[in-house]
């Protein structure tokens, strides 16, 4: 158990120390400015991650994410713009079609047995081209319930900007804190994630948890949809290409296990604040080429991959050792 | 004694006078001391590079602090550097946006913050007043000239396929409006295939293979591309074809990069419209102008000319030689 979170506070360590060299070099690190930057400009990555986490959890994987961000944005720009619908109902409706998505890539990987990768791979392209054929071109969102939300903001004493859209995420990382330690359907996604086999020995729904934990994932990411929406006034097929894999490495680095059954939302917070610690660094830098940003993020996910087997391993050799002191007593 | 005193003296005075003319030097152009965050689109073609480069310099030769930024095409990464420059308390910022849309609240951000902003090559569409001026290229402009040269090299008789830019990018649209506003009075001239190619080589070469599988390429008159990296794809898509470019197919493109004088010293292509990669100093000026009270026009256009194969080999000389 104490190697369970050994790896999400190696997470919180690295954390703290990439704050500090940022605080050490520029003092407006310090600011609450910068850190409610993280919190917005991440908002979306940060929801999205939090489903991902269910996912990986879980045992899967869910490459769909960014495109269905980018579908989110799109539809709810046309139904605003187009049909004049209130966002709130557009949201509404893209909420719906993201979990109703979601349930649908559950069922087909639980019931045909097709490995998530190859379902939610589906999914991203079809989510991709769904935005694309919904609209080519970018649509601005010219309705005033926009500029009313981006105008409620806390203001910290140092002008740092605490957001609707970084409160809409702080909220959601809460929620799955208590969804994932606190229920029935939490312990069955950590069951299902250890061994699907055992769990469903154990009398764990495996159908049901699996359908739900896409649908989560779907669901939140149409959510990071409407954040990100609100946070550019647009819908753009282009957005977010590849932001799955950052949500990916947000929840790896943030001490989920890739092979599930191990891992920790908080972490995945913390997985997400990094990757903008990194990128605020960079840009207060100015010299230094932003791609910096993914070689970072791509060295700690190999730091944090080598940290997982190095403890897997080393539980296993653990379980193996005691098998040949048996074996020889049998004999 | 006296004369080491003097020498010393002299010595003194040579320094200071080199200290006067050094930052009488740097100062030339304006905004020397200037801390100033660039937020560039990305490093997706070879004019981004050059534009970048281009900004970089004259930053330098100004003695100007530039922070530049590359967004990765992503406007979110945009987004975040943005914050970031204000964050820093920046004198001005000079963005190049990936797309129109969804920048006003963090205009509006920088504008409460009394920063100035200048919007560089592409358009936003957030309220004029937000940024102090844009610097940017005519696109429009661009695309009228290249079927201007297009309608006098085919005496106004042409099937042309298109390769667009990335899809609603201002480039992409004015562009396009341009060349078919001057194409659209000349009655047997018309556009017989068009798609993306995302400003890309690679989408560009792929894009025009489809066209020639698509339509008997003997029909096809010219191809008209948004940029130079489409077209020298498209070049490529021609040769394998077994088609001569520039010959059995007329080519037009915009942009000016080293390539395609290149393409043009070999023979593979006919004419390019510059989109000149220096709004660098504009840009700057503008901010010395707003900084010293001044008011400025909202848009400042950067002016390209065309450029035919005949004096490619110098432009090529010249272009890469930076």
């Amino acid at each position: 158990m104490r190697s369970r979170i050994f790896p999400l506070i190696v997470t919180f360590v690295v954390f703290v120390a990439l704050y500090l060299i940022g605080f050490q070099r520029f003092p407006a690190f310090g600011t609450t400015r910068v850190i409610a930057n993280f919190l917005t400009d991440k908002s979306f990555l940060g929801i999205a991650a939090v489903g991902m986490t269910f996912v990986i959890i879980s045992g899967g994987i869910d490459l769909s994410v960014g495109s269905v961000i980018a579908f989110t944005g799109v539809l709810c720009a046309l139904l605003i713009g187009e049909l004049g619908m209130h966002p709130l109902a557009a949201f509404g409706i893209a909420l719906v079609i993201g979990a109703a998505f979601g349930a649908a890539m559950g069922a087909v990987i639980h019931y045909f047995k097709i490995p998530a990768f190859i379902v939610t791979l589906a999914g991203m392209f079809l989510a991709r081209g769904g935005a694309f054929v919904l609209s080519q071109e970018s649509i601005p969102i010219e309705h005033p319930f926009f500029a009313q939300i981006s105008d409620i903001y806390y203001v910290f004493p140092d002008r740092g900007r605490l957001t609707v859209i970084a409160v809409l995420f702080l909220i959601v990382l809460l929620v799955g804190i208590l969804l994932a330690h606190y229920t029935r359907f939490g312990r069955n996604v950590y069951g299902l994630g250890g061994n699907s086999t055992a769990a469903l020995l154990l009398g764990v729904p495996v159908g049901r948890t699996t359908i739900m934990v896409y649908m989560l994932s779907s669901l939140l990411a149409t959510l990071a949809g409407v954040v990100y929406t609100l946070y550019t006034r647009s819908g753009y097929p282009r957005a977010t290409i590849g932001l799955e894999l950052d949500a990916i490495a947000a929840v790896v680095i943030g001490g989920t296990l890739l092979t599930g059954g191990v891992g920790y939302i908080a972490g995945t917070f913390i997985g997400v604040m990094i990757q903008g610690v990194i990128q605020t660094y960079i840009n207060f830098d100015g010299t230094l080429n932003s791609w910096w940003t993914k070689i970072a993020i791509g060295m700690l996910l190999f730091f944090f991959i080598a940290l997982q087997k190095f403890l897997t391993n080393y539980r296993g050799n653990f379980g193996l050792s005691r098998k040949r002191a048996v074996a020889p007593a049998g004999d | 004694m006296r004369s080491r005193k003097l020498l010393f003296s002299v010595l003194v005075l040579m320094l200071v006078m080199f200290g006067v003319f050094a930052t009488a030097f740097a100062q030339e152009g304006g905004g020397a001391g200037l801390t100033i965050g660039f937020s560039q689109v990305g490093s997706e073609s070879a004019w981004r590079t050059s534009f970048t480069e281009a900004v970089i310099a004259e930053a330098e030769a100004r003695g100007i602090n530039l922070l530049f930024s590359d967004g990765q095409q992503r406007q979110e990464n945009q987004i975040a550097a943005l914050r970031s420059f204000i964050a820093q308390g920046v004198d001005a910022i000079i963005l190049a946006p990936v797309v129109e849309t969804g920048w006003d609240e963090v205009l509006q951000e920088a504008a409460d913050n009394e920063i100035p902003v200048v919007i560089v090559d592409r358009n936003v569409t957030a309220d004029p007043s937000l940024y102090i001026t844009r610097v940017s290229s005519d696109f429009v402009h661009e695309g009228r000239l290249a079927a201007a040269w297009l309608v006098q090299a085919t005496a106004g008789q042409c099937d042309i396929v298109e390769l667009q830019g990335t899809v609603g990018s201002s480039a992409a649209l004015d562009r396009q409006q341009g060349f078919n506003d001057v194409i659209a009075l000349f009655p047997n001239m018309q556009i017989v295939q068009s798609q993306s190619g995302d400003f890309t080589r690679t989408n560009g070469k792929e894009v025009m293979e489809s066209f020639l599988n698509a339509v008997d390429p003997s029909t096809i008159c010219a191809v008209w591309a948004h940029n130079d990296d489409m077209l020298i794809g498209a070049i490529e898509a021609m040769k394998e074809a077994g088609l001569d470019p520039a010959q059995d197919i007329l080519t037009i493109s915009v942009d000016a990069i080293p390539d395609i004088f290149q393409a043009m010293v070999d023979g593979d292509a006919n004419a390019t419209v510059e989109l000149s990669p220096n709004m660098g100093g504009p840009a700057f000026d503008a901010v010395v102008a707003y900084l010293a009270g001044e008011t400025l026009p909202a848009w400042i256009p950067v002016a390209g000319g065309i450029y035919f194969p005949d004096t490619a080999a110098e432009e090529l000389a010249a272009r890469s030689g930076s």
